[in-house]
């Protein structure tokens, strides 16, 4: 299954039209809102990951969008943890609903998923040792 | 009647080589199998261990006189301010003691770390000079080896159980209990559970003052009853409190300690504390003792409170064991909330392991509490008066 996560800009007169509906529809993708932050008569944001057998799919997707008007940027931004500095409490695994930080239940060391973190940077000030940050 | 022994005989075992210590799981893993009888027969010790924040701790520091000498009447470390309002140069510096040039981001809790680290720290002070000290002002840097005397005297520390804390309101509440998420999104709890020291001597029988422990990596006592030392909180069948109950102030030599167990947080929006790691060895004395100690995760419940009602007396919303707590999600009214540490479980079992090692090696001998805890009934709130 290929997959791609990217981050969606629309400007201030796309907001109103349903546009990542045809994602699913024409282009048979499926979407995953990672984050979204869209006011109508404003800039929005939209973070998706898409999936579908073929990555030309995604791609033709993708452009459709462009065409709209729609800035497409691949997600750049990761969260790095500095593993040496955790101490293994587990306060940022209270914020993580991805369940990308969990604490293994024989070791009950801190693991992190990246595969399945959403950077919603909820972690970066639970984490009471500030070891966890955004990465551009 | 059954088999008893005296901290005389346990220390003897130790000085010759043939005590036999269990951590705190370990031994309730054996009682499991074997039955309580077969541990109190063949375990002399268990230890036990705990890292969660603790904010009622602090450093008293003596730095020594500068020439001319000054009386310090105000003291600031790395920008934190330390209370001098003692002999000319000693000094208390408080782990929740914010950074007058940083804020939130560092306190006394880092000044501490930071010392423990062999790290220099900007010493400032001033005086009002007298005639047997002159001197107003000094700026200089220190590290922990040009201090005299400096060692943790924590006021309240390693509290005997604690709350779980959901927050019912719709927003998210940044608290000393983590980031409580809205709507009940998920629940924090902060104890090791089954081998928490206080839970594993629920009725302070081997646990007093003079009692020595393993402290922030290196060696401290039980220095008296902590702040807000509560015995009479509610307590289960098993006669464990189901919720915060008594504490103990404790001290120790910060240059025997190390950064792995002794550590500065920040909590978003609250502040800084200090990670504390302690550990307190119980002697297996009689069956009593074995009876407490083997109690297990399953058996050990927290009283879980709603952190999103903003007043002293918070609603108390239904009671869970630690087994529900580590398994990652317990059942509340109906609802099924996630949940997650703030105390690190895994710094817990390598603090029970070192203490076992140490008592297991020689080099850590067992002292019987000079005196008791006590047992008085509950904490008095403030009292406002017009």
């Amino acid at each position: 299954m290929a997959k791609r996560r990217v981050v969606l800009t629309f400007p201030q007169e796309l907001t109103e039209r349903p546009i990542t509906y045809h994602l699913v529809k024409d282009y048979d993708l499926a979407i995953n809102i990672l984050k979204a932050k869209i006011t109508p008569g404003e800039e929005g944001k939209l973070v998706l990951e898409l999936s579908n057998g073929s990555p030309e799919k995604i791609d033709e997707g993708l452009d459709f969008l462009e065409k709209q008007g729609v800035i497409v940027q691949p997600l750049s931004k990761e969260i790095v943890l500095e593993e040496e500095e955790c101490i293994h409490c587990g306060a940022c695994t209270a914020v993580c609903t991805s369940g990308a930080l969990r604490l293994d239940p024989q070791t009950a060391r801190l693991v992190f998923d990246r595969e399945k973190c959403i950077v919603c940077e909820l972690c970066v000030p639970a984490c009471t040792m500030r070891v966890i940050k955004v990465m551009f | 009647m059954g088999i008893t022994r005296s901290y005389q005989e346990i220390n003897e075992k130790i000085k010759a080589g043939k005590v036999v210590v269990l951590t705190a799981e370990e031994v309730v893993a054996m009682a499991k199998d074997e039955g309580p009888e077969k541990v109190l027969e063949k375990v002399d010790v268990v230890t036990t261990g705990t890292f969660g924040a603790m904010c009622s701790s602090g450093a008293f520091l003596n730095f020594g006189h500068g020439d001319p000498p000054i009386k310090m009447a105000k003291v600031w470390l790395n920008d934190v301010p330390a209370y001098a309002g003692l002999a000319a140069v000693d000094a208390y510096l408080g782990a929740t003691e914010l950074s007058e040039s940083r804020g939130l981001e560092y306190g006394g809790a880092h000044v501490i770390e930071d010392l423990v680290a062999g790290k220099k720290i900007k010493l400032k002070a001033i005086g009002f000079g007298t005639d047997c000290y002159p001197r107003t002002t000094i700026e200089t840097w220190i590290t922990i080896n040009d201090l005299n005397q400096v060692y943790l005297f924590n006021p309240r520390n390693a509290y005997q159980n604690y709350c779980v804390a959901v927050n019912s309101t719709g927003r998210t509440y940044h608290t000393y209990m983590g980031t409580l998420l809205p709507n009940y999104g998920n629940a924090t709890y902060t104890t090791s559970g089954e081998l928490s020291p206080l839970l594993c001597d629920p009725h302070y029988r081997t646990i007093g003052v003079g009692t020595r422990i393993f402290l922030g990596g290196g060696v401290g006592y039980v220095a008296w009853e902590g702040t807000q030392h509560n015995p009479a909180q509610r307590r289960d069948e098993n006669g464990v409190p189901l919720t915060n109950a008594g504490t103990i102030a404790v001290i120790g030599d910060l240059r025997g300690m190390n950064r792995k167990y002794l550590r500065a947080a920040i909590f978003h929006n609250y502040g800084t504390s200090l990670y504390v790691g302690l550990g307190i060895p119980i002697p297996l004395l009689d069956e009593e003792i074995v009876r407490t100690v083997v109690l297990c995760n399953e058996e050990l419940k927290a009283t879980v409170y709603d952190y999103g009602v903003q007043q002293r007396a918070r609603p108390a919303l239904g009671v869970v064991s630690y087994a529900e707590l580590r398994s990652g999600k317990i059942e509340l009214n109906g609802k099924v909330i996630p949940t997650a540490p703030l105390s690190s479980l895994e710094k817990a079992r390598s603090i029970a392991t070192e203490l076992k090692e140490w008592i297991i090696n020689g080099q850590f001998y067992l002292t019987e509490p000079v005196a008791s805890l006590p047992w008085r009934d509950g904490v008095k709130p403030l009292r406002e008066e017009v």
